[in-house]
């Protein structure tokens, strides 16, 4: 009998196994071990023709913390992450109630909120692009039309940064909207109806009932941009190139010109491991912490 | 309680799209009842709750409660509470939560929120649940809240939207004597929305029988049962329904008539001496009697009860007879002939 169990149990775990494999495998191989390797190239020094690759211990950490371009880029990557995923969330949810009460053309509405999410992100750069060129762009035309003075929101520090920003907030947040819509679809109509029996007006019943309904959609899209502030340079390349003058630097851009503009492999990978490290603490204290106070159905 | 009614509804209508919503709905309900509206599914008995409760508003007609026109008043305003078939309880509150939302919405002060709240909490048996999630509780619980939420206010009128349909068999008999005991108790107006017979017939005063959007009868459960008003409400009402024989098949009524007998009016008799030959159809075995289902041309829903076990084969004819004084007749257009 035991040993029947036994024989039964195996079998499941072996189903188990096989069932996690293909993930295992591709993860291992795209993931996992390219991460492992950055780490360990990152504790050695560059290779050049007369100095073979040495092992230099944390020397390419200590070279960062002691680089000013890296602490500008960390500081604009702070602010970026600090203005996109709030105000990207602020505008997804505003716009998903919207969208989800009964209004007319509410299909039109849906569609227009989330073109700009089906536009690759070059595209939308290039569009952008337009819009920002000083004299010739719209926003320069529409500004003549009041007699403002030309303004070249991308080649000036003040404002750089600033317009990337922008682009990347129009870019997320009708993304965003549509897990909000979909979570709004979920909450019963009849919570409504007996918030409203009870005379509870519209903003207590969005403050006391949706919001925190919508808790766990939130948490995930607060992940999801905060991921998206690292990983998301694709405008940079098409609109600023990271300056003038760093002003509008991210740190992926930053790893990016490290590996592939100055060939220096280490520090690039060095600077990935800081980014890693930093993602990975700052996803843990989302999900341990948020996740307590978060209703799931 | 000033006499006059406490709810009317005054040729009330609503329609969607043209579409039949609900037609013609004059009611007048009495402080301290228990009025049930009864029907099948689609009948327009939620749409009259809901046009009732302020969820929609009506395209023709008055509502008034407790003399206040409140036909096109907002749910808030009309001083009802309201008790939905899936409960409707804020799944992220706790019970304590749900129970006192609408105090708080209303802004009660914190003391007498706790005291009524503490009430509620035992009149519906849910004392220590306090601080429970709906997710974290079974079924019948959740009912009990839904409960304690309608009545922790005070408001004299309570709307129940089908409460019990989503509780087992078992728990749904004891519900019901809970409910119709509260009502009593707290001397609260309550309008019962179900499509159960049973319930309307067992908890309510005044009985309203709706069909495709049109009060068919409204009287009390003995009107319903003893004096039905159409040949509907007599197939709807009963376990099991009225019989409906076509005059024709039967000697010594006139013709184009509608009879009806309920089972417990029909007898089987000797062979030949019976008013009616059928064949039996089913027999079920109820406990205390036994079901016998027959089948006769001209005939709808016809059976008698035999005490105890007394199973018969199908295929078999029988002869029955009905007590003559106990038949109802319908005319045509199946309503009630009066005066017999």
């Amino acid at each position: 009998m035991s040993k029947h169990v036994n024989l039964e149990r195996r079998r499941q775990a072996i189903y188990g196994w096989l069932l996690l494999s293909p993930a295992a495998v591709l993860l291992s191989l795209f993931a996992f071990y390219p991460s492992i390797a950055t780490f360990i190239s990152s504790l050695f020094s560059k290779k050049t023709r007369r100095k073979p690759s040495e092992f230099i211990e944390l020397e390419n950490y200590t070279d960062l913390f002691a680089d000013p371009t890296f602490w500008i880029v960390v500081k604009n990557n702070l602010f970026y992450a600090a203005i996109t995923i709030p105000v990207s969330i602020a505008i997804a949810l505003a716009m998903a109630l919207w969208a989800n009460s009964k209004i007319p053309a509410r299909g039109f509405v849906r569609t227009a909120y989330f073109t700009p999410t089906v536009l690759p992100m070059i595209a939308a750069a290039n569009l952008w692009l337009f819009f920002y060129t000083p004299g010739l762009g719209v926003l320069d035309q529409i500004g003549s039309l009041f007699g403002l003075p030309s303004v070249n929101w991308l080649g000036q520090p003040e404002t750089a940064l600033w317009a990337v920003i922008i682009v990347t907030i129009w870019k997320e947040a009708g993304f965003f909207m549509i897990f909000y819509l979909a979570a709004l679809q979920t909450i019963p109509e009849d919570l409504k109806e007996a918030a409203d029996i009870e005379g509870c007006s519209r903003w207590t019943y969005t403050r006391r009932i949706v919001l925190p309904l919508l808790m766990p959609t939130t948490l995930f899209i607060m992940v999801n941009a905060m991921i998206n502030s690292v990983k998301l340079i694709d405008h940079l390349f098409i609109l600023t190139k990271g300056g003038p003058s760093d002003a509008s630097k991210l740190i992926l851009y930053y790893i990016w010109e490290m590996a592939f503009a100055f060939f220096d492999a280490p520090h690039a990978a060095a600077m990935t491991i800081l980014v890693l490290a930093v993602l990975c603490i700052v996803a843990a204290i989302q999900f341990f912490y948020l996740d307590r106070r978060t209703h799931y159905q | 309680m000033n006499g006059g009614p406490f709810v009317i509804l005054k040729d009330v209508a609503k329609r969607w799209n043209g579409q039949l919503g609900v037609e013609d709905i004059s009611l007048e309900i009495e402080e301290g009842s228990f009025v049930a509206l009864l029907g099948p599914s689609g009948c327009g008995k939620s749409t009259s709750l809901r046009l009732l409760a302020g969820l929609e508003i009506p395209d023709e007609g008055q509502i008034l409660i407790d003399s206040r026109d409140v036909t096109t008043s907002a749910a808030s305003d009309r001083n009802l509470s309201m008790v939905f078939q899936s409960y409707a309880l804020f799944p992220h509150l706790s019970v304590a939560e749900n129970v006192i939302f609408g105090l708080k919405v209303r802004r009660v002060p914190k003391a007498e929120r706790a005291e009524k709240m503490k009430r509620a909490l035992e009149i519906t048996g849910l004392t220590g649940l306090e601080s429970r999630k709906p997710g974290e509780l079974s079924g019948g619980q959740r009912q009990r809240v839904a409960l304690a939420r309608a009545i922790v206010a005070g408001q004299r009128l309570c709307l129940m939207d089908e409460p019990l349909s989503n509780l087992d068999a078992k728990l749904r008999n004891s519900v019901r004597k809970d409910i119709k005991k509260l009502q009593r108790d707290l001397g609260i107006t309550v309008v019962y929305v179900t499509h159960d017979q049973t319930e309307a017939m067992s908890m309510a005063d005044k009985i309203v029988l709706m069909k495709d959007g049109r009060i068919q009868q409204v009287g009390t459960p003995d009107d319903l049962y003893n004096r039905p008003a159409n040949t509907f409400v007599a197939e709807f009402v009963g376990a099991p329904p009225m019989a409906l024989i076509q005059s024709s098949v039967l000697a010594g009524f006139d013709k184009d008539l509608t009879l009806g007998v309920r089972a417990e009016h029909a007898t089987i008799v000797e062979k030949g001496k019976g008013q009616l030959t059928c064949t039996v159809s089913e027999a079920e075995f109820l406990g205390s009697e036994t079901l016998i289902g027959l089948s006769h041309e001209g005939t709808t829903g016809l059976s008698v009860l035999q005490p105890g076990l007394s199973l018969m084969d199908e295929g078999v004819t029988v002869d029955i007879a009905f007590d003559t004084a106990k038949l109802h007749k319908f005319n045509q257009e199946g309503d009630r002939i009066t005066g017999m």
